[in-house]
């Protein structure tokens, strides 16, 4: 894709943003534990990341769904967790709020996670049910002005620290309800409400630094206010935001593809064995050839992605499924095969490839599995 | 306050080459980027806008077409209206004629406290054009400014970096500062100043409009000749002498006499 100038100018502040201020030395403490520091994500809000799509008139930057994949993409080059924070605001965070906010909850809600000045969490899965909503057991029954909510959600991303979430909760328990994607409703909790908890934080095999854990949800009284969108219309709300949502997940892979990439082609120069330079391998050369073509091939589908969803066509939900499958695919198969150009030394903690193999295992797994998104575009092609 | 910045699109040098044959440098595929210096001018004058609301910060660069896309970066920084002096006749200039125009834009434009600059450009490292300027619009300049202490009603209190330390220095208003890189460190553009960036309309004046004789401008009102131009070839490698003092003397000396130099 041939980019506007204006996007190029995107690319520029994302990237000058990652290599200035992700240095070695934080990434390499965070991978090891530490706490995700605080003035990076405030300079994140400064810079605008948290709302690049969000509306000017809700704390947002009023951008698109281009320049958000440039930034993630750029992000994520030099640090996967990093892109993570980044888009958590703009895709599940922000997301059902601006599709199904009142004005009142998006000046409540939406205005502060724009800005970085809140966490929202996405609260879909639960232990038995993640894609398939039709498992949810996750309550709400009305009380007055009042739903009571009891449930347990389970991998939910920034949940330790995030000041609200959006909980999918059933609301009709009626028959032709039952196992089915109907009845259910979404909810904004505030984390603070009596009966909120959360599960201790998981020890995760990458993405190290932005906590996932549990939330458990014992009879958390949530005003009819904060009912998003109406009832029993959780289910489409919460597939719209993944639809758009993998967008996200196919630019941090397609950075950190790049990230790997860039890694392996600059130790393949400078290693040598046999007196000659790795890169002069035919072997290890047309290793490369395969990850750049699959990258350049990931990233095309990546932004097309966006750029429908910035033309609100209604392919854009297939484009961003099939971005999704390939893109996290080719990351994993970009990021193992740069590990193996760096032999025993992509499998220490000292070299960047490591940590990007971690990373990158989770891309083709949250937000929809490869194989749910096969699922999704077969349906598009062969019909449900 | 009014603040203006002039600013220059310059090739990126961490990444230009020298064609060995002629001499010339090879600007093809080469990325242009604000001078960094100016970038720093440009920061100085943002920080002033954030302290004193009700501040506006133009911005003025003479160049090709090109360059706007350096004026809609400065744009997204956060500067307020962005000014860009171009047409052919400008071409080929040396900082004497590149003086002159800006000279006249900057009059255009009209009444201002203060004309930011970068120390010098990447690309020529003349130091030149800041002082000039402020030479034909008459009036005083301070260059190397590595501090703005207080800004007064009429006056600016700077200070001017020395080798050794620094020199304080109050200044009347208006005046050219040429900025430093210790004096500040740049701000990064935001998502929303890119978006407004597109919105804005970048002001082209050409010789016409700016009112100057084509004779004063350009290639034919520059004294200057690039006599040649060239890489100096890279030093080779020191070698460290080893042994008592007396030995390294003696080694010191024989080496020296070899080479002729003693």
């Amino acid at each position: 894709m041939i980019f506007s100038e204006k996007h190029e100018l995107m690319r520029k502040l994302a990237r000058e943003f990652a290599e200035n201020e992700l240095t070695n030395e934080i990434l390499d403490a965070v991978d090891e534990g530490a706490e995700y520091p605080k003035e990076i994500l405030d300079k994140m809000g400064k810079a605008g990341f948290f709302g690049i799509k969000t509306p000017v008139e809700c704390g947002g930057q009023g951008s698109d769904c281009v320049s958000y994949v440039i930034a993630i993409e750029e992000i994520a080059r030099v640090s996967g967790v990093s892109a993570i924070w980044m888009s958590a605001p703009n895709s599940l965070g922000g997301g059902p709020l601006m599709l199904s906010g009142t004005k009142a909850q998006l000046q409540k809600y939406l205005t502060p996670v724009a800005k970085g000045e809140k966490i929202m969490a996405f609260a879909l899965t639960e232990p038995g049910a993640g894609t398939d909503a039709g498992g949810t057991v996750t309550t709400a029954v009305k009380d007055g002005d009042y739903y009571v909510i009891n449930g347990r959600k389970t991998f939910i991303t920034t949940a330790p620290v995030a000041d609200w979430a959006i909980v999918y909760a059933k609301t009709d328990f009626s028959e032709k309800a039952r196992g089915r994607s109907r009845g259910i409703s979404a909810f904004i909790v505030d984390m603070k409400l009596p009966g909120v908890s959360c599960g201790k934080a998981e020890h995760k095999m990458g993405i190290i630094g932005c906590p996932t854990s549990d939330i458990i949800l014992e009879d958390v009284r949530v005003h009819k206010d904060d009912l998003l969108g109406e009832e029993g219309r959780g289910f489409q709300n919460a597939m719209k935001t993944l639809d758009i949502g993998r967008i996200g997940v196919a630019a941090t892979s397609i950075g950190v593809a790049q990230g790997a990439l860039d890694e392996a082609v600059k130790y393949a120069k400078e290693r040598k064995q046999f007196g000659r330079r790795l890169a002069d391998f035919q072997a290890i050369s047309f290793m490369i050839a395969e990850m750049a073509t699959k990258l350049q091939a990931a990233k095309e589908l990546t932004y097309r992605a966006a750029q429908l969803k910035d033309m609100n066509s209604p392919e854009a939900g297939t484009a961003a499924s099939m971005a999704k499958y390939f893109s996290a695919e080719a990351c994993n198969e970009i990021a193992g095969k740069a590990v193996q150009i760096h032999g025993g030394y992509g499998y220490i903690r000292e070299y960047k490839v490591e940590r990007m193999y971690r990373d990158c295992r989770v891309f083709t797994i949250f937000e929809g599995t490869s194989q749910v998104q096969q699922m999704l575009i077969a349906g598009n092609i062969i019909g449900r | 306050m009014k603040l203006l910045v002039l600013v220059k699109q310059v090739p990126d040098t961490n990444e230009v080459t020298i064609d060995p044959a002629t001499g010339t440098l090879i600007r093809e595929g080469v990325p242009s980027i604000l001078n960094p210096d100016d970038a720093n001018a440009l920061e100085e004058a943002l920080a002033l806008k954030d302290q004193y609301p009700g501040t506006t910060v133009c911005v003025i660069s003479m160049g090709p077409p090109q360059a706007m896309y350096m004026l809609r970066e400065c744009l997204a920084m956060g500067a307020d209206e962005a000014y860009l002096l171009s047409s052919r006749v400008f071409g080929g200039a040396d900082t004497c004629a590149t003086s002159t125009t800006l000279a006249a834009g900057v009059e255009k434009i009209g009444k201002y406290d203060i004309i930011f600059a970068g120390r010098q450009a990447i690309d020529g490292d003349t130091a030149q054009v800041g002082p000039q300027t402020a030479q034909r619009l008459g009036i005083p300049s301070v260059t190397y400014v590595q501090k703005i202490r207080e800004i007064k009603e009429k006056t600016v209190v700077v200070e001017r970096a020395l080798e050794d330390g620094y020199e304080v220095i109050e200044i009347q208003k208006p005046c050219v500062l040429t900025a430093i890189k210790e004096l500040n460190k740049p701000r990064y553009m935001t998502v929303r100043q890119i978006e407004e960036a597109y919105q804005k309309e970048i002001t082209v004046w050409d010789e016409i409009a700016l009112n100057v004789n084509p004779k004063d401008v350009g290639l034919v009102a520059s004294p200057t000749q690039v006599f040649k131009s060239f890489t100096p070839p890279p030093k080779g490698a020191g070698e460290m002498l080893h042994g008592t003092v007396s030995e390294m003397a003696a080694t010191l000396v024989a080496k020296l006499t070899e080479k002729h130099v003693l």
